[in-house]
């Protein structure tokens, strides 16, 4: 390499470098720092040490029996982990998609293009929209259930109903999106040669899926999988606040959600702060065990 | 013959399965539309009628988009989506040059503590950021709403990853007639890069059209809502008046969907040049 060019180097990094100091490090740090302090905003904070943590993660003894410190937080964490689920889900649907366009099919741009259109579409409006079609007596999924002769329930406002209602839409909006245009990437490297191969040797396409395709597309399915996880993890937050407000009873609250209320309607900033540290470590802990058993099986082509 | 019949069977078996999910992805924009044309109340509520049964209210639109608050927040959203989108195109690929093209100090090292805060959950930041941009005066002002989001890490590894596959011979023929780097970065890189800087502004562009949270987090008055917030209040404003609800909310879509039209190519492109690890 010739020779070093660090002030001109200096001058090109430095536009994002200090925006990104100053707006994404020192904010993680402070974060940190947050976390061990009692503030309201209005008055002079006061350091508690871990008393946040102790009080978010902590269980105490209440005449004889252990109850959690905070139950909303666990309650909340099932929440989220709940939602998750709709990450294999989603991911199966967009695998299929693009099995399904990968075929050399006249009109596959045109299918591919329509299927994204959710995901482009995606955001406020759209979550307004599903409120619309979820409403009991006007909404049309439950105008169409009633035509089949079932009743539905009253999607939104029903404790049991409102999680999978949220979940719907979100699968809808991402099954056609960004992971199927990867899982089409995926496809269109796998070399020829792989399903030739697996055909002299007497494989059908049931096999050949299997044993060929699965294993080739590997690198794509830990990609899609870990940003998912990472996202999932903060995520919900616009279709719960738009749609339920985090009810009924926080059963769609999730993690993120909670972080805005202790800070943003609670003022508790540094309760907020110490929530917000625990799902990064959270996320940690899963994205190292998700190297660790995954990070190996990765078939790089 | 038999393998023959089975290869067709499989087209139309893939043809049905394309139009069920096609249909299903459709309808709910389709409904959205055509909801908002409906005169509000009685026939909004008619689910029998898909179209609008007497004529198209154009004028839903008309209300809803005349409302002081609501041009406002389309104003605000355009201008801090632009901003946005052309300050973090502009600061990504000048940082991305130098991470692609120069040889400095602890540059791979610096690249890879980029890398790592990717994956910092933006959550994190946000009660912190909140505080700072409160003591510095900016809660409920455009710097709240532009300068943060500005600045971000995947933007440059987006860039350098591009940058990383042209080819060197260009630069070095550039540099024997005197160009300078800036000129290198200008007239060189940026033009041969048109396909990945459409893509990443074409993506931000959609990201913050849409963003919610943040906009929520740090205005609080009428005049600096941007779109999605407002359209939230208007919930509370119109309350069952669905159609003028799904005027707004095709009002904000709209935006989104002429830009991934006009750039559908380079933003699958983008997409995918985002996924190739480094």
């Amino acid at each position: 390499m010739g020779k070093r060019e660090n002030w001109l180097a200096a001058w090109f990094v430095a536009p994002n470098a200090i925006g990104f100091a100053a707006f994404t490090l020192l904010p993680v740090a402070a974060a940190l720092l947050l976390s061990l302090f009692q503030w309201d905003i209005f008055h002079e904070p006061r350091f508690v040490g871990l008393g946040n943590f102790r009080n978010l993660l902590g269980w105490v003894n209440d005449d004889g029996e252990w109850r959690a410190g905070d139950p909303r937080f666990w309650q909340f964490l099932g929440n989220t982990f709940y939602f998750m689920l709709a990450i294999p889900l989603t991911m199966a649907a967009s695998l299929v998609l693009a099995v399904v366009l990968n075929q050399k099919l006249p009109g596959r741009v045109f299918f591919r293009t329509i299927f994204f259109l959710p995901s482009i579409c995606m955001g406020v409006g759209v979550l307004l929209l599903w409120k619309f079609m979820y409403m009991p007596d006007i909404g049309m999924i439950n105008r169409a259930l009633r035509s089949l002769g079932i009743e539905g329930p009253d999607w939104l406002s029903s404790y049991h109903w409102a999680k999978p209602a949220i979940m719907n839409v979100g699968i809808w909006a991402s099954m056609g999106g960004t992971n199927m245009i990867l899982y089409l990437a995926g496809l269109q490297g796998i070399p020829p040669e792989q399903y030739e191969a697996a055909e002299i040797d007497g494989a059908n396409r049931w096999q050949q899926f299997w044993n060929v395709t699965i294993p080739m597309l590997t690198p794509t399915t830990f990609f899609i999988l870990i940003t998912s996880i990472i996202y999932g993890f903060q995520g919900e937050f616009d279709s719960a606040y738009v749609m339920t407000q985090g009810g009924p009873d926080g059963s769609t609250t999730t993690l993120a959600y909670y972080i805005y209320s202790h800070a943003f309607e609670y003022f508790n900033m540094g309760y907020a702060a110490a929530i917000a540290v625990a799902m990064f470590v959270l996320i940690l802990i899963v994205t190292l065990i998700n190297w660790h058993f995954f990070g190996s099986k990765v078939h790089y082509v | 013959m038999s393998r023959n019949a089975g290869h067709w069977l499989r087209i139309i078996i893939s043809y049905v399965f394309l139009t069920l999910v096609g249909v299903t992805m459709l309808f709910p924009l389709v409904w959205m539309l055509a909801t908002s044309l409906k005169a509000p109340a009685a026939e909004a509520l008619d689910l029998k009628q898909l179209l609008p049964t007497e004529k198209l209210r154009w004028d839903n639109y008309a209300i809803v988009t005349g409302e002081t608050s609501f041009a406002r927040a389309f104003f605000n959203s355009a201008i801090v989506t632009l901003s946005i989108t052309f300050g973090l195109v502009a600061t990504s690929s000048l940082a991305a040059f130098a991470f692609a093209r120069l040889n400095f100090f602890g540059r791979d090292k610096f690249f890879m503590g980029y890398l790592a805060t990717m994956m910092v959950p933006g959550v994190v930041t946000l009660i912190p950021l909140f505080i700072l941009l409160r003591k510095l005066g900016w809660i409920d002002t455009y710097a709240a709403l532009i300068i943060p989001p500005m600045f971000s890490a995947y933007g440059v590894f987006m860039l350098r990853q591009f940058f990383l596959t042209m080819p060197r011979e260009l630069e070095e023929a550039a540099t024997i007639d005197g160009c300078s780097k800036f000129g290198i970065y200008w007239r060189i890189i940026l033009p041969l890069s048109k396909t990945a800087i459409a893509a990443l502004a074409i993506l931000t562009f959609i990201g913050t059209w849409r963003s919610f949270m943040w906009p929520l987090m740090v205005t609080y008055t009428n005049e600096m809502f941007t779109l999605p917030v407002a359209l939230t209040r208007y919930q509370e404003t119109y309350g069952v008046q669905w159609p003028y609800l799904m005027a707004g909310s095709v009002v904000l879509v709209v935006p989104m969907l002429v830009v991934f039209v006009l750039g559908q190519r380079f933003f699958i492109e983008g997409i995918q040049v985002g996924a190739v690890k480094g």
